[in-house]
């Protein structure tokens, strides 16, 4: 008895459909949000996420009227990520309503964003999404570094030290995607979640790789993460996300049935 | 305004961030006879039948607003005399004092203070726990309520939150949940309910909760 670890389908969309990359590319088509996400919240998803990739800022509007056309049907928690950058954006979503907004890019170029926002808006609404790339080699002392723009641009941060400062500044919750797992059905990178998961006190999503069930259930067991996030297995009907609750219960995980 | 014959959920706007939600939600479980208005009005929510405080963020902006925007004397007047409910910050805003922001004297409807769980809480068996607890988690029924009416004892509700209330009075205690210690997440006195968790975001049971509360007479 007591709290559940939670599994969270993410909903990569991009000009209003959903989409998934294999990393970062080679983009598929899996719907539209509205019924994709009504139809995990049928499901007993624990939790939604909603990544507006759209490269241009002209559908912004498109994504605020997707946010209220979800928050109005679903009712289950929602974060939205993807191109929040100002206090502003984050009022619209939440106004929208969404009831965390996923803050990245913004918070590398300007840390100082991460604590405004949460001091405005609570740290409970503030996710800093963390993308990550292994850089040791091996043989070497496990380190990870931040990457931006999808996974192409280095900025020199360590992912662990990065994921305390943004807990010192105010984040709520780590959303952790390791840009060399993302897309490739591998696994998570359980190394780095674990190394955050434990240096952290708040909680954090590992996501980036899922391919079958046995991984969301190492990301919790052996990543010590919180709650997993996965999107391709669960758009393109491999698995549903009942049936990956209950593997994770048969493991011994606390969920939600 | 309200219609004739229809009946008023007011959930009040004091300025403290996501209705949206709590709207949406009433609205869907509300029948034909039930309108649901977000308000910051005192005239609206003194005409209203029934009131929903929400809550978010920090103690000190909560009861600050409540304050600035002139509504705790509608608020204290819906607590006397019709049913009303609290949630999450919201049930923090009634008790005496809270510990957060270095200590916010509150509204003392429900005599007792909010705690922060501290940032080295841990399990029964010393294992570190997170916090915020953020998440599904069980809730222990601890008296009979029309707010628990067919929702099952041990429920999952979405929680997420700091800090948590101690009542003085144990009585008032309607549930509770384990997380390191067992504490309370739900009071109630006569026409008073409130509950730590967020009801709008538990789907069915949650939605069962608003559906309750839409229909209750403000009875025990």
């Amino acid at each position: 008895m007591g709290l559940a670890k939670r599994i969270i389908p993410c909903l990569d969309v991009d000009n209003g459909r959903v989409v998934k990359g294999v990393q970062f590319v080679d983009i598929r088509d899996a719907g539209d949000p509205v019924e994709v996400a009504k139809r995990y919240d049928e499901q007993g998803a624990d939790e939604i996420t909603f990544l507006d990739i759209t490269a241009s800022s002209d559908d912004r509007a498109t994504t605020v009227h997707m946010v209220e056309a979800i928050a109005s049907q679903v009712f289950i928690p929602l974060t939205v990520g993807g191109g929040i950058r100002t206090c502003d954006d984050i009022r619209r979503m939440l106004n929208a309503g969404a009831d965390k907004v996923g803050i990245n890019t913004a918070a590398v170029f300007n840390p100082e964003f991460v604590r405004e926002a949460a001091q405005r808006f609570g740290s409970q609404c503030i996710v800093v999404a963390i993308d990550a790339k292994k850089v040791s080699a091996e043989g070497e002392t496990d380190k990870w570094e931040i990457f931006t723009h999808g996974g192409r641009k280095p900025t020199g941060l360590d992912a662990v030290e990065w994921a305390k400062k943004m807990v010192d500044y105010g984040a709520g919750e780590i959303l952790l995607t390791s840009m060399d797992r993302d897309g490739t059905k591998n696994g998570f990178d359980l190394g780095v979640t674990r190394a955050i998961s434990e240096a952290v006190h708040v909680p954090v999503i590992a996501s980036g790789g899922v391919g079958n069930l046995d991984h969301l259930v190492d990301g919790v067991t052996h990543g010590k993460a919180d709650a997993v996030l996965a999107a391709s297995i669960f758009h393109f009907g491999e698995y549903s996300v009942q049936e990956a609750k209950q593997r994770m219960a048969d493991a011994g995980i606390e969920m939600r049935l | 305004m309200s219609e004739v014959n229809k009946s008023t959920v007011a959930v009040i706007d004091y300025g403290m961030g996501n209705l949206h939600s709590v709207a949406k939600a009433l609205e869907h479980v509300a029948d034909e006879n039930t309108q649901v208005v977000v308000t910051s009005d005192p005239a609206v929510i003194d005409a209203a039948d029934r009131v929903l405080l929400p809550g978010v963020g920090a103690i000190r902006d909560c009861i600050g607003e409540m304050h600035n925007t002139g509504l705790v004397p509608s608020i204290r007047k819906a607590m006397a005399e019709k049913p009303f409910l609290a949630i999450c910050v919201g049930i923090q805003s009634l008790m005496s004092h809270s510990e957060e922001n270095g200590g916010v004297d509150c509204l003392n409807h429900f005599q007792g203070n909010a705690l922060f769980f501290g940032e080295n809480h841990t399990d029964h068996d010393g294992s570190k726990l997170k916090v915020p607890h953020m998440g599904w988690n069980q809730v222990k029924q601890t008296i009979q309520h029309p707010l628990w009416q067919g929702i099952p004892d041990q429920a999952r509700f979405y929680f997420v939150h700091s800090f948590y209330v101690i009542p003085d009075e144990q009585t008032e205690v309607a549930g509770t949940c384990d997380y390191g210690l067992e504490f309370c997440v739900a009071l109630a006195r006569n026409n008073v309910f409130a509950v730590q968790f967020h009801p709008e975001k538990s789907h069915k049971d949650g939605l069962q909760l608003y559906k309750n509360f839409i229909h209750w007479d403000g009875k025990p």
